[in-house]
């Protein structure tokens, strides 16, 4: 049943999802590319609107996963599922202690799951960029375009922090891409 | 039951003006329910962002909750929660409602396939971010190199390496690694793990 798998999907990115939006990024694509909901490339385009657009992006790939399987009663189901385990987490924390508890062996565990997180969230960072310019070994298809693009804006996104102190916005990255995109792509 | 409706409001707000995901969502959350309410302390809000960091979920869920439970017990957490998730609810299920067909006008098309370059660099940049971050101690950075590796592997050559799995052995190496070194120390004299 597609309800149950939608929740049952969701609960695990949001029980596994430390690191903020972008240790879940990982997990989402494990849960939505292995039931195939949807294409490699759509999620992509959906990761980039939910960073363009309000509220946390875990809540709102949920939102447009579940809509997309199975309307607005899926969207209700994956997003509830997605906020359940913070939800109940802190609540739980609230009722029995109060306060915010600490435990060496938690912190132990955390120790090791936190930099699980970071190799993983580099290493989807980094197969997305390789997959996208030359293809994966399967198919192997450079494109040159994909690739002066990834590098243009890899130099303005990491080179304006030279000049600005923080460099540009996520958002204003996207934007440039998408204006990059329409005229590099446009003239085809 | 005011206050009820106030909690609600006032992060729904929050979850309409926050673009850029959780972190963003912090300093206007800190702003708003320190300063400007007055509901939590500053000390408490810093608690609540380390404690966020540690559990799992969305971090602007978890403050929300912690928040609206500290006003007025579950049901000001629900309401809060609620407030907060709302807004951008509404939003991705109005854009999914057209994405579809908008993605079939070759312009968008085109500025999309430019914007999919775009979100492999914000993903890496996260990544370092993190690394940045990171204590640089052996057993962290040995979990972080091979978790890097088993990834990037599964990414490329398209097999599936469950990433829920690879944290949970993650987890347990640490635990044990924590259990073992703990165990040794207290027969030479309580010398500390890590």
């Amino acid at each position: 049943m597609i309800y149950l798998d939608l929740f049952l999907g969701f609960l695990k990115v949001g029980l596994f999802s430390f690191g903020g939006a972008y240790g879940a990024i990982p997990l989402i694509r494990d849960v939505v590319l292995s039931r195939g909901w949807l294409e490699d490339d759509r999620l992509t385009d959906m990761i980039a609107v939910s960073e363009s657009t309000p509220g946390p992006i875990m809540v709102n790939l949920a939102t447009y996963v579940g809509s997309s399987q199975a309307g607005f009663p899926g969207a209700l189901t994956a997003t509830a599922a997605v906020v359940l385990p913070a939800f109940t987490v802190i609540l739980l924390l609230m009722i029995l202690f109060r306060r915010l508890p600490g435990s060496p062996a938690a912190d132990a565990a955390l120790g090791g799951l936190k930099p699980c997180v970071v190799g993983i969230v580099t290493a989807t960072g980094a197969s997305m960029i390789l997959r996208h310019c030359i293809g994966s070994p399967g198919a192997f298809s450079p494109d040159l375009s994909a690739l002066i693009l990834t590098a243009a804006l890899a130099l303005v996104y990491f080179g304006s922090r030279r000049f600005v102190k923080r460099g540009i916005s996520p958002i204003l990255l996207i934007g440039l891409s998408a204006a990059a995109g329409i005229v590099l792509y446009g003239g085809k | 039951m005011s206050l009820i409706i106030d909690l609600f409001l006032t992060f729904a707000k929050i979850g309409l003006f926050t673009f850029g995901g959780g972190y963003a969502m912090i300093s206007l959350i800190e702003r708003t329910c320190a300063e400007t309410k007055g509901w939590i302390t500053r000390e408490e809000m810093t608690n609540v962002t380390v404690l966020a960091e540690s559990t799992p979920g969305p971090i602007a869920i978890n403050c929300a909750t912690f928040v609206g439970y500290k006003k007025k017990g579950f049901a000001g957490a629900a309401a809060a929660t609620f407030g907060v998730v709302l807004p951008s609810f509404c939003v991705i299920l109005l854009i999914s409602s057209f994405l579809d067909n908008f993605l079939e006008i070759r312009w968008i098309a085109h500025a999309f396939r430019g914007i999919r370059a775009a979100v492999g660099i914000l993903i890496l940049d996260a990544g370092v971010g993190m690394l940045r971050g990171m204590k640089k101690k052996p057993l962290p950075v040995g979990i972080a190199v091979c978790a890097f590796l088993a990834a990037f592997v599964s990414g490329i050559f398209a097999v599936r390496v469950s990433s829920a799995a690879m944290m949970v052995v993650s987890a347990a190496v640490s635990l044990t690694v924590f259990f073992v070194a703990g165990r040794a120390g207290k027969g030479r004299g309580g010398k500390e793990a890590e």
